[in-house]
């Protein structure tokens, strides 16, 4: 046999570049097609993000494109059927969208907020938020809200940036890293990368997770901590440094507030807020520079910043008018004083010893291991700096502090354990990724009351925004909620992404009103993003006493016979990422680098299957129809042929130049962030790898809070709107504005009487540690273990069930429990158990590891599936052996003093507290069946679905594979 | 004489899988495929794979270790799946080491996956014939890549650069260095197989920490003037010595 | 190891007509010297090594069972230099054929001496029949080493393997020779009947010297050596699938260890006393019912010997096949 590489001249073979969507990390990837039929996809070696290499999905698209699990024509369901049963017809798009025409005209043109868009993992919040506003419905958000929006909004109101997609960890330079509580993330193979080389470089990696497996594996010192004690460990560790003096003096004087001196004056109606000498000449949404430190020269209040001053950190003031002031610094410290790694060790029980070492580890790092650049820069106070210093010590931080009702503050901490140690936006520490930078909080709001909301009228707002006061409140005259999730009220004030996650439940009890449409885009709300999925599924299927749905029409559009679609009135097939041209916009959350903006783009390599029809093209489409304002010309007219051609020419406003894409702008490519509209915009792009990226000078890469030709540059760029600094609130004054207006001490917002208390508490300027919410309201004697989820590496949420290869690698999934819980509650490894929570129960299997702290036990995520979902057969080993956690999770928290149907969340941003949730676990009887429980109906085939083989022998190129 | 080989580093393979899928998608359409599955849809779905990702537990609570462990076929010097072959189907190649199948001879007899005690041929369930690693022989060799890309799929796939690829035998390849410098070895050394593929261990970085590094005279504390200051009259040998 | 049926049925069913091929050419030997009385040519040694031919015949069908290319078998005669099975392929073809002509010159009455060695003459079916009974033995040898030149199967790598599958072979093809001759030759049944006890006792120690070995043997692999890692405790979590694979199937018998152990029971009482019994007491009572009894039952025990001798060899690359999570 000859070993050659298989040419046969007649073949028809081509490469082309477009971006990955097996996950939302968006790699770039190189796909080659065989007469036709995708061969090979690969990573492209040209591309920023990913340097050629690519993850076990991503080389897994095959058999995402031929899955007999794709939806391939519009389907409405069958008259007389009930949802859930997923009977369908299949029908076209023509009525298709007329069905949408009508009903959603008639919605906007009564009470658009009636119509709501709630998309799940996309990566096109730029363009569906867009849809949401001309329409002119509140009722928008993504996945934010049950995602990480803790991550977010934690360390935004923080340090103005975040980890997710808005920054990371400098692991080149970076010598110690310590990653908390994350498992795979949406930085899946830039953090691989940068992971393996900063072990080849010697760098030193400690994990802080429950679990150990995935990166935790490879970590040099795994800590094991029991989940939702965070805040304890990270408030330890900050009142060990303090007591030791390793912290950066001078980058907390300079770049934070910590030096700010804040008033201690409890009678003063601007109690705990930062006494400021003069008004601003300006207002805006940025930090105004007016505040004072006490120089310890003078031993006199002086304004910040003020050249040569050098301000006291602790100590406590009087001012000449006799008001009690403190750096806040000195606040942080009082706070932390209790928080000894003694008493830490009681909640997160991780030995005193072991954090006070972490913490020198730290500290010692951070202090005796600066790096120095020879970057010169300047401030934004004029100060010339010859060099970039940084203090290399770097974290990241994922949902494993994000997905706990108290992760807003777990995240404050982290944020300020990042500061002190004096490492945001330098080498070795955290850096940016444009757009971030940004205000804290950032300029973006919401309409302010139900005003915004009119027929017929685009929203007075944006869907989503970033609150800096009780009168940026989303809320009526009472105080209560205009959104159907809630967000932006009182009950979650900072809810800067929404709260997907308790739609459902508030549609169908109407509450705080009943919808008529639900437009449901690439989020499986059925199955695995739901809390408590089964109440969810009945919820979904309930109807009144008129025999009407409580939420009266459902879209579903998506790519595959998920869980969601089943519960469908409209089913709306999408394509897949080979099949459609997609932008990831600087708008929303692009792929941008430390060193600069990055976008991209897909450009389809393999046309649409059967009916399959873009949903960016059907938000076009209805767009035009509905005559939203952005969609069509002064006349009513359609403005844009389609999505392709909209991406190129829409504009923010007319002549903004700003886009959807930042890259090759002006009439002939030659601008780039902003710029006249680009007729061959796309063909730069496809020439470019599908990526845009801008590279700063190097004197603009670090330091960019303060960074004078940064800010000037971004403000020029309209990054943003001014080139204000950007100083990190360790003293977070936007919190005690909410504490203020709860305790009646400031004019404005007042938050409703049974929130006052609520307010009060959680809207604290400084972190503190709170057992979680959940936790506080459950039984732990009988419920005493912690249950959380993990990312599996090798599947994307409920994605790739319907993955030929990768279903092989998790066909189902087990209960990891460490052998200690299964001696104490009778059950042995591979056992049938149930896990049971105050919620509910679900029967799995268990399996025995010693690497899981004691206190917890996990599971993949997402793996266990409906019978009969996913193309698969309704005994596959999803459905009989795996099983879905949330079931036992709660999407509310039992009544208690702050209300009734208080979201189960976080009490300030509203994300989902996933984890919080408390089981116990024992063996199931030997007589029940030996199957997960609960059990669904199959699921039938939908029609226009393919054939789903018993025997697969894929091969590229032969014309089989269409 | 060339060995080509792969030199996996445990040290930073985070067992995500890439090098099973993209070993998978690669060869199912090259010159070892298709790599059947079977039940793709279905309970207890199977297929051909030569690579796989396998998870070990070292210790007990808190001393745990977890190891992510690829494993495909090592190419062994001594390749005893060879030998027993009775038809010829399996080989060695001279000119590089691999050791191939020709599935044109085999005739499925599995003989030589029990001669081989690493658990890496797999039969195919359709095509009858034994299959297992290639080293990406169709692509290694194939000029119409370019030359970086001249490499075995799960070695650019590999996010963590994990899977080195080179020539065990050339003391100055990668490989090679990697081996000698940084304990690389051998998996079952007892049979005298010789596997050309490699391992590298894991290895730990702590940070020392001394006394003197915590106290120290630049500590910030210092100018809050909050660092433990004696009282003025406590008596001091100033007061007192000659 | 995971026993195949194909597997099982080629190597009993060969070994018995083996061992019938060397009953029926010892008979031949003995009367040579005299020590026996001579048989009828077709009807002992004709129909004798018919039955051989059907036995061998089966065994080899079988065997194509096992391939997933039969059409191509023949290419396996062409690594006889390196591997045991290639050589079995060579020998098992090459001992029918002679023990054919064996039988054929014995049917035509090819029976008068050719070739004279001082006072002996040997005819040309007795010069076949040597040939046959080398080649017998090669076949033997070339099954047995076919599993025993495997090193790390311990318990397969030892010339109680060998010399196993040539006394158990033996010994079933007597005891069946005892019950044919019962109807074909009369007055050789207490000879086979004697013999026939003989190596299934003979087989019985070397089969108990090899069980007594495995229970002893020490896995020379270990977790530890298979992945490298010196650990006193390691276990695997994952072993990289769920469904399961060619790995899974082929290795292992997916038994209780309680059935594994009990297969052994059987087979250790049905290859040896059962047939013993039933033999002894059948030379006694000449009762044909029992002899063919023997037959049956030893060969039963030796499909249940086969089973667990496979099931029994435990392939170092389980150590990577432990898991699924
Ligand atoms: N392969 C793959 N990649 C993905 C996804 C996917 O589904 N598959 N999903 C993407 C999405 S949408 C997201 S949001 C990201 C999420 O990325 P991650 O945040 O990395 O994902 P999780 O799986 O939620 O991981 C949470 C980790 O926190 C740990 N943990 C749980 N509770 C605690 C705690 O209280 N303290 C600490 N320290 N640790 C804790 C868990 O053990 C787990 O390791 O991943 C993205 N990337
Ligand atoms: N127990 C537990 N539950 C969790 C989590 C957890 O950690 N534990 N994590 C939560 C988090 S962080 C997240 S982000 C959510 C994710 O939850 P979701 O976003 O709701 O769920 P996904 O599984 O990502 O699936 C969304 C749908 O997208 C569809 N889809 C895939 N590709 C395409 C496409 O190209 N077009 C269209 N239109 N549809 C497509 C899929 O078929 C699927 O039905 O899950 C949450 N749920
Ligand atoms: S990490 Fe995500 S985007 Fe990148 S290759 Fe994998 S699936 Fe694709
Ligand atoms: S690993 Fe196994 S299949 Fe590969 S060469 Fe060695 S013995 Fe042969
Ligand atoms: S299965 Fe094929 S390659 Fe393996 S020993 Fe038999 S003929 Fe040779
Ligand atoms: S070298 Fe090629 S065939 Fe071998 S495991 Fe890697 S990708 Fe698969
Ligand atoms: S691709 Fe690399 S990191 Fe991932 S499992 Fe394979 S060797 Fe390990
Ligand atoms: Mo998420």
């Amino acid at each position: 046999m000859e070993y050659k590489a298989l040419q046969d001249p007649s073949d028809r073979i081509e490469v082309k570049n477009t971006t990955c969507y097996m996950c939302a990390c968006r790699c770039g990837i190189r796909v080659t097609l065989k007469n036709g039929e995708v061969r090979y996809i690969q990573g492209n070696p040209d591309h920023p993000l990913n340097q050629g290499v690519i993850c076990a999905k991503g080389s897994s698209g095959i058999m995402k494109q031929y899955s007999p699990a794709r939806l391939t024509k519009p389907l409405l369901r069958k008259q007389g059927t009930e949802r859930g049963d997923a009977q369908f017809e299949a029908i076209s798009w023509d009525q298709a969208f007329g069905i949408m025409e009508e009903r959603l005209g008639r919605i906007r043109a009564e009470d658009p907020k009636k119509f709501a868009l709630f998309t799940g993992r996309d990566q096109m919040q730029a363009l569906t938020g867009l849809f949401a506003r001309q329409f002119g419905t509140p009722n928008y958000a993504a996945h934010g809200g049950f995602c990480s929006v803790n991550m977010a909004a934690g360390m935004v109101y923080t340090i103005g940036g975040s980890f997710w997609e808005f920054g990371g960890p400098d692991l080149d330079r970076a010598k110690l890293f310590v990653m908390i509580g994350t498992a795979e993330d949406h930085h899946s193979n830039p953090l691989k990368i940068a992971l393996s080389k900063f072990k080849r470089n010697g760098g030193r990696f400690i994990s802080v997770n429950p679990v150990r497996t995935g990166y935790s594996a490879i970590a040099d010192e795994w800590v094991p901590i029991k989940p939702g004690t965070d805040g304890a460990l990270l408030l330890a560790i900050i009142h060990e440094l303090i007591a030791m003096g390793l912290y950066d003096r001078e980058f907390l004087v300079n770049y934070t507030n910590a030096a700010e001196l804040v008033n201690m004056d409890d009678a003063s109606s601007e109690y705990g807020m930062f006494v400021r000498f003069e008004v601003p000449p300006e207002e805006g949404c940025f930090d105004a520079q007016n505040k004072l430190w006490w120089d310890r020269e003078l031993d006199h209040p002086i304004s910040t910043h003020t050249p040569g001053a050098d301000p006291y950190l602790l100590g406590d003031f009087k001012l000449s008018d006799g008001t009690p002031v403190k750096p806040s610094f000195q606040l942080l410290k009082e706070r932390v004083e209790e928080y000894t790694p003694e008493w830490a060790e009681r909640i997160t029980g991780i030995p005193a010893e072991t954090i006070r070492r972490l913490a020198h580890e730290m500290g010692v790092t951070a202090r005796d291991q600066k790096i120095e650049l020879p970057i010169a820069w300047t401030d934004v106070w004029d100060n010339e700096h010859k060099t970039v210093t940084g203090n290399p010590v770097a974290f990241h931080a994922m949902r494993g502090l994000a997905a706990h009702s108290n992760g807003f503050h777990t995240i404050r901490a982290l944020s300020i354990l990042m500061s002190i140690l004096g490492t945001i936006d330098r080498p070795g520490g955290f850096r940016h990724k444009a757009p971030f930078p940004r205000p804290i909080p950032p300029c973006a709001k919401t309409p302010k009351g139900p005003e915004g909301v009119q027929p017929n009228t685009v929203l007075g707002g944006m869907p989503l925004g970033w609150p800096a006061d009780p009168d940026d409140l989303f809320v009526d005259e009472a105080g209560e909620p205009v959104r159907i999730d809630k967000a932006f009220s009182w009950e979650y004030p900072l809810s800067v992404h929404g709260l997907m996650h308790n739609v459902i439940t508030n549609a169908w009890r109407g509450d705080p009103y009943p919808i008529d449409t639900l437009l449901i885009f690439m989020a499986n709300m059925a199955w695995n993003s739901s809390m408590h999925t089964d109440d969810v599924r009945r919820m979904l299927n309930d109807k009144n006493e008129n025999g009407d749905y409580k939420i009266p029409f459902i879209i579903v559009a998506d790519a595959f016979q998920s869980e969601m679609t089943a519960f469908a009135d409209l089913v709306l097939p999408d394509t897949t990422y080979l099949e459609r041209y997609d932008v990831m916009s600087i708008l929303d959350r692009p792929i941008s680098e430390f060193d600069g903006p990055v976008d991209s783009v897909r450009i389809p390599v393999v046309p649409p299957l059967g009916e399959c029809k873009p949903f960016q093209e059907v938000l076009i489409e209805m767009g035009s129809r509905l005559k939203l304002p952005a969609f069509v010309d002064k006349d009513g007219k359609r403005k844009y042929r389609d999505y392709p051609d909209f991406i190129v020419n829409y504009e923010t406003e007319p002549g903004s130049g700003i886009g959807f894409l930042s890259g090759w702008r002006g009439t002939a490519g030659e601008k780039f962030m902003r710029g006249e509209p680009n007729p061959r915009q796309w063909e730069m792009y496809a020439k470019n790898d599908c990526v845009y990226h801008h590279e700063l000078p190097k004197s603009y890469q670090y330091m960019r809070n303060w960074n004078q030709g940064y800010l000037e540059w971004a403000r020029n760029v309209r990054l943003t709107r001014y080139a204000e600094p950007i100083n990190i609130h360790i003293y977070s004054e936007v919190l005690q504005k909410f504490r203020l207006a709860a305790q009646g001490k400031s004019i404005g917002k007042q938050p409703p009487a049974r929130l006052k208390k609520r307010i009060e508490k959680f809207c604290d300027p400084l972190p503190f540690y709170y057992e979680p919410l959940e936790a506080q309201l459950s039984d732990l004697q009988k419920y005493p273990l912690n249950a959380v989820t993990q990312r599996p590496m090798a599947m994307y949420h409920s994605w790739d069930s319907q993955n030929a290869w990768l279903r092989q690698i998790h066909a189902h999934n087990y209960l990891m429990v460490n052998p200690v819980v299964g001696k104490a509650n009778g059950f042995e490894d591979g056992d049938w158990v149930w896990v049971e929570s105050q919620w509910g129960k679900v029967r799995c299997m268990a399996r025995f590891t010693e690497a899981v702290e004691p206190g917890t036990v996990w599971t993949w995520n997402a793996i266990g599936k409906a019978s009969g979902a996913w193309g698969l057969t309704p005994d596959a080993n999803e459905s009989k052996k795996g099983f879905l956690l949330n079931h036992v999770i709660s999407e509310e928290l039992p009544p208690h003093a702050d209300g009734e149907h208080i979201s189960n969340s976080d009490p300030l941003t509203g994300q989902a507290a996933w984890y919080d949730v408390r089981v116990k676990v024992y063996k199931a009887a030997d007589d029940e069946p030996q199957e997960t429980s609960p059990q669904y109906k199959p699921m039938p085939k939908f029609p226009g679905m393919g054939v789903a083989k018993t025997i697969q022998a894929f091969f590229a190129g032969k014309g089989e594979w269409k | 004489m060339t060995q080509l080989a792969l030199v996996i580093d445990l040290n930073v393979c985070v067992g995500c899988h890439a090098c099973v899928t993209n070993c998978k998608e690669w060869n199912t359409s090259g010159i070892a495929g298709p790599l059947v599955d079977m039940n793709p849809y279905g309970a207890d779905p199977t297929g051909t794979f030569f690579n796989r990702v396998q998870t070990y537990e070292a210790g007990e609570f808190p001393k745990t270790e977890t190891l992510h462990f690829p494993k495909s076929c090592l190419h062994c010097e001594e390749p005893p799946c060879v030998p027993v072959c009775p038809t010829g189907a399996s080989f060695k190649r001279a000119e590089d080491g691999i050791v191939l199948v020709d599935y044109d001879k085999c005739i499925g007899c599995k003989y030589c996956s029990w001669a081989c005690p690493y658990g890496v041929r797999e039969f195919d369930e359709q095509q009858k014939v034994m299959k297992k690693c290639t080293l990406c022989v169709d692509r290694i060799y194939d000029a119409s890549l370019p030359e970086k890309e001249r490499k075995p799929a799960c070695v650019l796939a590999c996010p963590t650069s994990a899977r080195l690829f080179g020539d065990v035998h050339d003391p100055e390849s990668e490989v090679s260095v990697a081996i000698r410098e940084r304990g690389g070895y051998q998996l079952m050394p007892e049979w005298g197989s010789k596997p050309s593929n490699h391992y590298l261990p894991r290895r730990k970085t702590n940070i020392r920490i001394h006394e003197d590094e915590l106290v120290r005279a630049d500590n910030p504390l210092v100018k809050e003037g909050h660092l433990p200051k004696p009282a003025l009259d406590e008596p001091s040998f100033d007061d007192v010595m000659f | 190891m995971h026993p195949a049926f194909s597997v099982i049925f080629l190597t009993t069913l060969i070994g018995i007509g083996q061992g019938l091929f060397l009953a029926l050419y010892t008979g031949e030997v003995y009367a040579l010297f005299k020590v026996l009385p001579p048989q009828d040519g077709q009807q002992f040694y004709g129909m004798g090594s018919l039955l051989v031919m059907v036995f061998l015949g089966l065994g080899l069908f079988a065997s194509f069972f096992h391939l997933g290319h039969p059409e191509r078998a023949w290419r396996a005669a062409t690594r006889w230099r390196t591997s045991w099975l290639s050589r079995e392929v060579i020998a098992l073809p090459a001992f029918m054929g002679v023990a054919f002509l064996y039988g054929v010159t014995h049917w035509l009455g090819m029976e008068t001496p050719v070739v004279y060695i001082g006072s002996v003459g040997l005819s040309i079916s007795l010069i076949l029949g040597a040939i046959a009974t080398l080649l017998c033995f090669t076949l033997f040898v070339c099954t047995g080493m076919i599993y025993a030149c495997i090193k790390f199967l311990q318990e397969w790598h030892s010339p109680l393997t060998v010399l196993n599958f040539i006394l158990l072979g033996s010994a079933s093809g007597f005891t069946l020779a005892t019950a044919f001759a019962y109807f074909a030759a009369p007055d050789l049944v207490d000879f086979y009947g004697a013999w026939a006890i003989i190596i299934t006792g003979g087989a019985l120690l070397t089969r108990g010297a090899s069980l007594i070995r495995n229970a002893r043997l020490k896995p020379k692999s270990t977790i530890q050596t298979a992945i490298g890692v010196r650990h006193t405790k390691v276990v695997q979590k994952a072993q990289g699938f769920m469904g399961s694979s060619f790995n899974t199937r082929e290795f292992f018998h997916h038994m209780p260890a309680a059935v594994v152990r009990s297969v052994k029971w059987v087979f250790l009482v049905l290859v040896f006393p059962v047939p013993v019994v039933f033999l002894g007491s059948g030379l006694m009572s000449s009762s044909a019912a029992l002899m063919v009894l023997a037959v049956l039952v030893q060969y039963a025990g030796l499909l249940a010997e086969r089973w667990f001798f496979f099931a029994q060899a435990n392939h170092p690359q389980n150590l990577y096949y432990q898991s699924i999570a």
